[in-house]
């Protein structure tokens, strides 16, 4: 039984229907990928995990619960992370405080504790501040910018907060949209490097989304393939990428 | 960054004071306010306290509209709430002034979070509206419970008492305001170095990944009417018991609007441009006024037309800041900070 298992999920928006019985089986330490044309679902699988998007039909269990009754801001208190396709950091501010933020579910100062900045308010903070200076802003290298705004940054350095941001929340499950799409080979290439060392280091089960497929070949232990809403192939990355109807499907439609 | 003890080392940075050259800046800043009071004359101390208490009230909206992103036209009506609820504690049950002030904020606060609650489902423009009905119903109650406010007669207040000294006189009554003031800048820092702070922004920028990342979007968003109430109501309490009467005429929508003017001008989401915000949405009117008085000692018959003057002056002052500075006073104080590099207050 894997982390997190996805069953016969459907999702429609009015007469349209983005998912279909959509079944996953994600097992525990694993960089699991999701692949597809434009438009297949992945993010909307995401969505429905990450408790966007209600799902028409189908269950989600993360660590064998049922996700269904679990709240957005609950699922990220049980270890449940995200990066987004477009990045969503919050513009107004710093590095730091965006990363910071990561930890939110796992800090417990409540409002008055927080007017008076005393005593354990005060501790907690230091203790975060060590732990995202140690754990996070070191392992991604970003030192430099910790204290600048994230709108002045470059997109491949926003995307790097934004991991930093997903890693604070101290995730079980880490479910990254396309981490590496507009990304230079130099970025690209640090990207898929710490998406292994999150991987083995801190074992951390990964689902990613890629159009990449050399990130894809390089670094996941299983692939499925999402077309038209629907599962059409699944299995280890050599596997899938002979898979006669992914390469119809995905791979075929990008050479020809 | 990494030698030494870490915990001092974070500390010392996340410190607000940071640099030695602030930390002289601050105690020069404080060494002034200590020494105005005895340098100034009544007018200049009537106008400080008007200024501290506007400060305080303005300190309340920002959290809630420059930080947390939700707008609100009913401010001026929380500072009512805490006006009357001081004056009639004061007046009914002799209550003293100190217990008076929390309470006062108290009150307006359980009142905002009420109000808030629309928030879960109303942004922007509805919120607007929202918070415009609760101005008129507050308004409403002023005016019609006669037997708790007085009605349009309002109500008188004695000038309060504390620890045995009697704050009468605007001299006095500076030492009232003051530590209000730095204890209400103290508090609004201190959430901002701590995850409720860091919430209340998130839900600003970007309220459905802020729900992504853990945040509880309704309670977060009633903690910030709370606290902006509360401060709305501190500073109503401080308000009616320096000015000593209090009537609903006091707290009428366009003193909602200056609130929101200050904290526009000051720049949204920003402390010290609350405070920059508030002393100049009180003290330029005054100037201009003084100023127009000059005139009208030279011609007499020119008040007709140099009265209505002055408020399109300040209204052309504002339209112009904004234009020019967008982002407020306070940013405009950050640019002349980086020119004079040997300015370093760091806010
Ligand atoms: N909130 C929504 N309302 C209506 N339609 C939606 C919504 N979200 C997604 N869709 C539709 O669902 C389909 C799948 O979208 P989704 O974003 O999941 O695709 P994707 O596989 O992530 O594509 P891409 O590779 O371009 O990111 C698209 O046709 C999209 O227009
Ligand atoms: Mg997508």
């Amino acid at each position: 039984m894997g982390i997190l298992e996805v069953d016969t999920l459907s999702l429609s928006f009015g007469g349209l229907q983005v998912l279909s019985d959509v079944s996953l089986d994600v097992s525990e330490g694993r960089i699991f990928a999701i692949i597809g044309p434009n438009g297949a679902g992945k993010t909307s699988i995401l969505n429905c995990i990450g408790g966007f998007y209600r799902p028409d039909a189908g269950r989600i269990a993360f660590d064998g619960r049922d996700l269904s009754r679990v709240s957005t801001d609950r699922r990220a208190a049980l270890g449940l992370a995200r990066t987004f396709q477009n990045i969503a950091l919050f513009h107004g501010m710093t590095v730091l405080d965006n990363i910071k933020l990561g930890a939110h579910a796992h800090l417990k100062t409540g409002l008055l504790a927080s007017v008076l900045y005393w005593g354990a308010a005060h501790h907690e903070e230091m203790q975060l501040r060590r732990e995202v200076e140690e754990e996070i802003i070191d392992f991604l290298e970003i030192e430099d910018i910790r204290n600048l705004p994230v709108r002045a940054l470059p997109y491949g350095l926003q995307k790097r907060v934004e991991l930093g941001r997903a890693l604070a929340m101290r995730p079980r499950v880490l479910l990254m949209d396309e981490p590496v799409a507009g990304m230079n080979a130099e970025e690209t290439e640090d990207m898929a490097r710490f998406i292994l060392d999150i991987k083995e280091e801190r074992d951390v089960t990964i689902i990613l989304i890629e159009h990449d497929m050399n990130v894809i070949m390089d670094i996941s232990d299983h692939v499925a393939v999402i077309n038209f809403g629907r599962k059409i192939a699944e299995g280890t990355p050599e596997a899938v990428a002979d898979h006669p109807e992914v390469i119809r499907a995905y791979l075929g439609e990008k050479k020809g | 960054m990494h030698i030494g003890n870490f915990k001092e080392t974070y500390d010392a940075d996340e410190a607000v004071f940071r640099t030695p050259t602030v930390r002289w800046w601050m105690g020069a800043l404080f060494v002034a306010l200590a020494i105005f009071p005895f340098a100034a004359d009544d007018y200049l101390l009537y106008m400080a306290n008007l200024t501290g208490i506007a400060i305080v009230g303005a300190l309340g909206l920002n959290i809630l509209t420059g930080f947390a992103g939700q707008i609100s036209l009913g401010h001026a009506a929380f500072v009512g709430v805490g006006a009357y609820t001081s004056a009639i504690l004061t007046t009914r049950l002799g209550m003293p002034f100190l217990l008076c002030l929390p309470l006062s904020g108290l009150m307006a606060a359980a009142l905002g979070v009420i109000v808030g609650a629309p928030s879960m489902r109303m942004k922007g423009l509805y919120l607007c509206i929202a918070t415009l009905a609760a101005q008129m119903i507050f308004m409403f109650v002023f005016i019609h419970w006669e037997s708790l406010t007085g009605g349009i007669r309002g109500i008188n207040v004695p000038p309060p008492t504390i620890f045995g000294l009697k704050a009468d006189t605007e001299f006095k009554y500076y030492f009232v305001t003051l530590p209000v003031v730095i204890l209400a800048v103290a508090a609004t820092r201190n959430i901002f170095r701590t995850r409720v702070g860091r919430a209340f922004i998130a839900i600003r920028d970007r309220d459905i990944s802020a729900e992504l990342m853990g945040i509880n979007l309704f309670r977060y968003k009633l903690y910030a009417f709370a606290i902006s109430s509360f401060m709305a109501g501190v500073a109503g309490c401080l308000w009616v018991n320096f000015i000593k009467i209090v009537t609903p005429e006091h707290f009428p929508l366009h003193e909602s609007i200056r609130y929101l003017a200050m904290i526009i001008v000051g720049g949204l989401g920003s402390v010290l441009g609350t405070i920059f915000g508030a002393i100049f949405m009180t003290l330029v009117p005054e100037i201009l006024k003084n100023i127009l008085s000059i005139f009208q000692a030279m011609n007499p018959t020119a008040m007709s037309y140099l009265f209505p003057l002055q408020s399109v002056v300040f209204g052309a002052m504002i339209v112009g800041f904004l234009v020019l500075e967008p982002h407020g006073l306070a940013e405009i104080w950050r640019r002349m900070k980086d020119f004079f590099r040997l300015w370093p207050f760091e806010y």
